[in-house]
């Protein structure tokens, strides 16, 4: 099935306008937070939009959400905090270094990256400072517990904030980007300068995964509610690793979801379903189910209007997106 | 190809005056805005451009070839900047005076979405008139700086006399034949001289260098840097020529630092143009050849160690 003929939900997309290139996007309950190339958090709501200059005069590179607040590191040097009340402030400041990692805890703890420099500030205001051999290029804090998996050149960091004993070094040669940890924390994934994955178990015996054949970077990644699935980009489908058994994904085939002549861009799993959204360089959006690879149509590609960030509302009735030319939308799922 | 956004790529030792340079090239007024990637901040005094502190990170690709370094922190600036297009015209990369340029110049060639986006304008050099001579002898990295570059600004021509004017462009001309050099002083020189020369462009290979297929025997020799150039007065043969290039390039990669070619093959009506760095060899077939055109074929090899024999002999074999 092709794009074209795929049953489609595109009258059920609401459209908006954010003005510029969408680097990152957040839900605040019934709030989109868009997070601009131009410094701006565009908040969406109801058909209504509402634009807070987070970083006046420089570019958001990165954004997260807890549900609460929309945390954006900027070019300026800034970690901001939105509110879906359209207030703003400084997080953190750094003098100069671009802040292009970012990662919350549901705990509410944040951490940035500034250059080598990993800054972990815990739910009590508590900051601690991790220097890594080279630029931190990804953060994920571990499903439970303060601890944060940090990525950077010739593998990954495991470092509890707040604990004095020496960080976990995860070696693999190699520029490693994104980083992820999945929901049972047993994994952590990195993506890699050389398109391709690469992992470590945890648990039980710390081996090495290697997940490659990717015809360029992943940059986003999803996993399934449950965390059998690891959705990813780079290719031209979804590729789907099963992380179900103990081993992860070595020796087994992944699923490739959602063919087409276009790179997929983002990836994004439903809450509580098996069903992965896939947005491409193109600019179509398709969600896929996993059980039968059904299509549906959310988006048609649109010429110079890639996707850049999608996510799915917290009960996964709504999915928001935005694209590389400021459109952006959200698609509210028939009931 | 065309909205490829031009990278200059600014080198030169320590205290040459590439901080000179780059605020010139910033405060004329030209109409254009930048995006400057610097290595130390503070030093250049302009508010309106977007300057953003690079740290030098040089990677190994994991591709088992040790000379395929890239700048890892230029892929991510490069990567932030583009989502910002439309506020910047070009991009300017400076360097420090102890780098390597080749790390750079490979980024825009092994990374794929740096070259899908950006391409490498020129590698421009700033040499010190007085002390390049001696930085020659003592600093590598100042000689790799001149073995790499399409264009050396050689500054501060009014501390030295005549004669060593003379001498210190010798030297640069052992070691590097091919690039434009000027002489300033306070690096006072039209900006069209340093930037949107398209130096890495196959098809103004020809351009930049007029004189290029006349035989002008360039035979110089430095202790260890040297330029290697063979001319065939007619065609090579592709299936000679191809495999040969390229086993060069692999086996003697990492004492190449730059190499360029223009060579005809026989039935074909398209020059075939290359130009390399170290291993990555980029070529196509560029241009006609005029009509009552001299079909010649002639390569051009810059590096460390070369084995100016072996090439020779190996080019002349690939005679058609």
């Amino acid at each position: 099935m092709t794009a074209g003929t795929a049953p489609s939900l595109t009258q059920s997309v609401t459209t908006i306008d954010a003005g510029a290139h969408v680097t990152a996007l957040g839900w605040l309950k019934g709030t989109v937070a868009l997070g601009l190339a131009d410094g701006g958090v565009v908040l969406a709501r109801d058909g209504e939009t509402h634009r807070v200059e987070a970083h006046p005069d420089a570019g958001i590179l990165v954004g997260a959400s807890d549900g609460e607040r929309f945390v954006t590191g900027g070019d300026d040097g800034r970690v901001a905090v939105t509110g879906s009340d359209g207030s703003t402030q400084t997080l953190a400041e750094t003098k100069g270094a671009w802040i292009d990692s970012l990662a919350l805890s549901p705990s509410g703890a944040f951490a940035y990256g500034a250059g080598k420099r990993v800054i972990a500030r815990d739910d009590r205001g508590k900051e601690k400072t991790l220097e890594v051999p080279s630029t931190a290029r990804g953060l994920a804090f571990a499903p439970k517990g303060y601890r944060l998996a940090i990525s950077h050149y010739n593998g990954a960091t495991l470092w509890f904030p707040n604990v004095e004993a020496k960080p976990e070094v995860l070696d693999w040669k190699g520029s490693h980007l994104d980083v992820t940890w999945s929901p049972d924390a047993r994994f952590v994934v990195t993506s890699m300068q050389e398109n391709a994955l690469h992992g470590w178990r945890l648990i039980p015996d710390k081996g090495h995964m290697r997940m490659s054949g990717y015809p360029s970077k992943t940059r986003s990644f999803s996993w399934s509610h449950d965390g059998k699935w690891l959705a990813t980009s780079g290719a031209e489908a979804a590729i789907v690793w099963p992380f179900e058994s103990k081993e992860g994904p070595m020796g087994k085939q992944p699923r490739e979801c959602g063919v087409r002549p276009a790179k997929v861009s983002r990836v994004a799993f439903h809450p509580n379903t098996y069903v992965l959204a896939v947005g491409y360089e193109d600019g179509c959006i398709l969600l896929i189910r996993m059980a039968d690879a059904s299509e549906l149509l959310v988006r048609p590609a649109v010429a110079g209007s890639g996707i850049t960030a999608m996510a799915w509302d917290k009960a996964g009735k709504r999915l928001a997106f935005g694209c590389e030319d400021g459109k952006a939308g959200i698609l509210t799922l028939p009931t | 190809m065309s909205d490829k956004i031009p990278v200059t790529v600014l080198t030169g030792y320590l205290g040459a005056g590439k901080t000179t340079l780059l605020n010139r090239i910033l405060t004329e007024q030209h109409g254009k805005k930048y995006a400057v990637i610097v290595n130390e901040f503070g030093e250049i005094g302009i508010d309106n451009e977007l300057v953003v502190g690079a740290d030098e990170e040089v990677f190994e690709m994991n591709n088992g070839c040790i000379c395929c370094t890239v700048r890892g922190d230029l892929i991510r600036i490069l990567d932030g900047l583009m989502k910002r297009k439309g506020k910047f015209d070009a991009i300017i990369v400076e360097t420090t005076g102890l780098a390597d340029p080749a790390p750079v110049a490979q980024t825009f060639f092994m990374d794929q979405d740096v070259s899908d986006t950006a391409r490498l304008d020129a590698v421009v050099t700033v040499a010190d008139a007085k002390w390049l001579s001696d930085r020659l002898k003592d600093a590598p990295e100042a000689k790799n700086q001149i073995a790499f570059a399409d264009v050396i600004i050689l500054n501060k021509i009014d501390l030295v006399s005549e004669k060593e004017l003379e001498e210190v462009e010798a030297r640069i001309r052992a070691i590097n034949p091919y690039a434009k050099v000027h002489r300033t002083q306070n690096c006072a020189i039209p900006i069209s001289e340093v930037l949107d020369r398209k130096a890495f462009d196959l098809d103004r290979i020809i351009e930049i260098e007029p004189d290029f297929l006349e035989e002008g025997h360039h035979h110089h020799h430095d202790e260890d840097m040297q330029s290697v150039s063979v001319a065939i007065d007619g065609e090579v043969d592709p299936n000679k020529f191809m495999p040969w290039i390229s086993n060069l390039t692999q086996v003697e990669g990492p004492n190449i630092l730059r190499c360029k070619g223009i060579v005809a093959f026989p039935n074909e009506p398209k020059r075939f143009v290359f130009q390399g760095v170290h291993m990555i060899l980029d070529g196509d077939v560029q241009g006609d050849w005029k009509p009552g055109e001299k079909r010649s074929s002639k390569v051009v090899f810059i590096g460390r160690d070369l084995n100016e024999k072996a090439i020779r002999e190996g080019f002349l074999a690939t005679a058609a």
